[in-house]
């Protein structure tokens, strides 16, 4: 018999991961969305975030300060990418932006592993102090963590939906060819999205930072889970992969009570393969008519 | 359908001689450079049947790379006195039970969602090789002796140097040939026309499954061989080699080479490895910044590879 305890404090660990992994992959399926673009290069662009973030506090010594920072950092850098790399491809195959985004995966990590060492880095924690949940003390910052999370995925719906880019967007990702015949600038709108999905990478990365050490090979694993959760959720679905990504991280989490953290992997992926067997058009969203 | 040129068979002679004569002439370095170039060169046209002929990029090709070092290195260890034959047996069918079972769920899926599950499926063999210490050996990986070279009932020899570049080199092209042959089969033809057009061929009567179920057992089977040369090789079988990244320079192999050429990933795979070996000596452990910048620029600009200009008369 499992303790009802444990089992709670997974819940609550699988919920503040899950956010985590919803602010990365609500990125990563706005992009393929809106542009068919599968981005490799997402974790690393949460990574480098996290990077940026630290030296951003050492200037700073803000905590805030260097999330602000950072995001705007990363989502020029995400406005530079789709701008050089990524625009030419367009209306290519979809796999030809895998390899694309593959190569820019490749030189993000290895750049940060020449700018900042091997050696993990660490922010601290703006909001310090715990408090008692069952039988361990629960650090207060990782609920600040899901609640800024929570925040910045609803400011993101809020944009969507009644913000001027918001609406362009939405229109470019219904029909491209329309939404450029009624005078939508498309190609300024996609090197939009994708700055605001590498910014919320970024902000993933930052508000992640001081739960671990921060090194350049993290980010794959994020980009995997990331592919795992917009996959469940159903592809350029973006409430379908905000749930998904609180699914998994669920899954995950109540893995751990009987199986090793680096096993509980597993369980996502085969939650992935069982979605892509049953219904492959995701989990979370309506039946495709 | 008309055969090879003459002028194809004799650039191959030439290719083949050179790299046959090459232990004789390089210094030790290059030579061993050589030889791995071959083995990459053998798995980066595994990789090739998927993405170049079926039409399907595979992201989890290190899982049979892997297994084959593994399946190789079982056989090593557990029979007394190691032989060559049966580590390549084992490392084959390893690779080729694991080819089938990735196969099974994931040629149901078409383009980036096989992509994928192909890279899912690789980290599930990395998770459960990295963390299953007992039978794997863990991170530290198995080590064991290099077998001897030999034919059953007639004679076995240590491995030389020499020797082991030409075994290699025979495997290699033996592979090459039998790809080849393969491709220009009625059932590489029925895979191409897949990739051509998926839907078409299956109303003219295929059954598109389960050719993509053979093509990624058969690709499977060839990396599996690749990493059974390279545990030969190196004497070590390690979790390393199923990481993502293994298949990550599959890909990159390919797109840099040519893909749909066979020949085109072997010299994907040379010029990866001279960039590697030359960045390093200039930006030492960080040589995947330029390359990973080369090869984006290929992907936007000369999206054919090198090779790519010659497809029609590779593959006549």
């Amino acid at each position: 018999m499992i303790p009802f305890d444990q089992v709670l404090v997974q819940i609550v660990n699988g919920l503040v991961n899950g956010m985590i992994l919803a602010l990365v992959a609500s990125g990563l399926t706005l992009i393929f969305g809106i542009m068919d673009i599968v981005n490799f290069a997402h974790g690393d662009l949460f990574m480098l975030g996290a990077y940026v973030g630290t030296t951003g506090y050492i200037i700073t010594g803000n905590f805030w300060l260097a999330l602000a920072g950072s995001v705007l950092t990363m989502a020029l850098l995400g406005a530079v990418l789709q701008s050089t790399a990524l625009r030419p491809l367009l209306g290519r195959d979809p796999l030809t932006t895998i390899l694309a985004t593959f190569g820019l995966s490749l030189v993000i990590q290895n750049y940060a592993l020449w700018q900042y060492g091997p050696v993990p880095r660490k922010i601290l924690e703006p909001v310090k102090g715990h408090f008692q949940l069952f039988y361990i003390e629960y650090p207060w910052y990782r609920l600040v963590i899901a609640l800024m999370s929570a925040a910045i995925i609803g400011g993101l719906y809020l944009f969507m939906k009644y913000g001027k880019y918001g609406i362009w967007i939405r229109a470019t990702t219904q029909d491209r060819t329309m939404a450029e015949a009624m005078g939508i600038p498309v190609p300024v709108v996609h090197t939009v999205v994708f700055a605001i999905g590498a910014a919320m990478a970024a902000s993933a990365g930052v508000l992640f930072g001081p739960t671990v050490g921060i090194n350049h090979a993290m980010g794959f694993d994020f980009t995997l889970r990331a592919f795992v959760v917009v996959v469940v959720g159903g592809m350029g679905n973006l409430g379908g992969s905000i749930l998904a990504a609180i699914f998994i991280s669920l899954l995950e989490s109540l893995a751990t009570i009987w199986v090793s953290p680096a096993q509980s992997v597993i369980v996502s992926f085969v939650a992935l393969i069982l979605t892509l067997l049953v219904r492959p058009t995701g989990l979370f969203v309506p039946t495709p008519k | 359908m008309t055969g090879p040129s003459r002028g194809y068979w004799i650039g191959f002679f030439i290719v083949v001689g050179l790299l046959a004569a090459s232990p004789i002439v390089l210094p030790e370095f290059w030579q061993r450079f050589t030889t791995e170039i071959l083995i990459w060169g053998l798995f980066a046209m595994s990789s090739d049947l998927l993405i170049g002929y079926t039409g399907m990029v595979s992201f989890g090709h290190s899982a049979f790379f892997g297994l084959g070092m593994y399946g190789a290195a079982a056989a090593l260890l557990m029979v007394k006195p190691p032989n060559l034959w049966l580590a390549m047996l084992v490392g084959l069918v390893a690779a080729a039970v694991i080819a089938a079972f990735v196969a099974f769920f994931s040629t149901r899926l078409r383009d980036i969602y096989f992509s994928i599950t192909t890279l899912v499926f690789s980290q599930i063999f990395y998770v459960i090789i990295f963390t299953w210490t007992e039978v794997t050996g863990g991170e530290n990986g198995l080590t064991f002796r290099q077998p001897q070279f030999g034919i059953p009932g007639l004679f076995t020899t240590p491995f030389t140097r020499n020797g082991l570049h030409w075994f290699v080199l025979g495997v290699v092209v033996a592979s090459y040939l039998v790809l080849r042959r393969i491709t220009q089969s009625p059932f590489g033809t029925v895979l191409q026309s897949i990739r051509e057009n998926e839907p078409r061929t299956r109303a003219i009567g295929y059954h598109v499954e389960k050719y993509k179920i053979v093509s990624v057992m058969l690709s499977g089977c060839f990396a599996g061989l690749a990493g059974v040369l390279y545990a030969i090789q190196n004497k070590f079988a390690a979790p390393d080699f199923v990481l993502f990244l293994i298949s990550g320079e599959a890909v990159i192999f390919n797109v840099m080479g040519g893909i749909g050429t066979l020949v085109g990933p072997v010299a994907g795979a040379a010029f990866f490895l001279l960039m590697k070996e030359v960045f390093s000596r200039v930006f030492y452990e960080y040589y995947l910044i330029p390359v990973g910048v080369i090869f984006t620029l290929m992907v936007i600009f000369v999206p054919q590879g090198l090779l790519g200009t010659w497809k029609r008369v590779l593959n006549r």
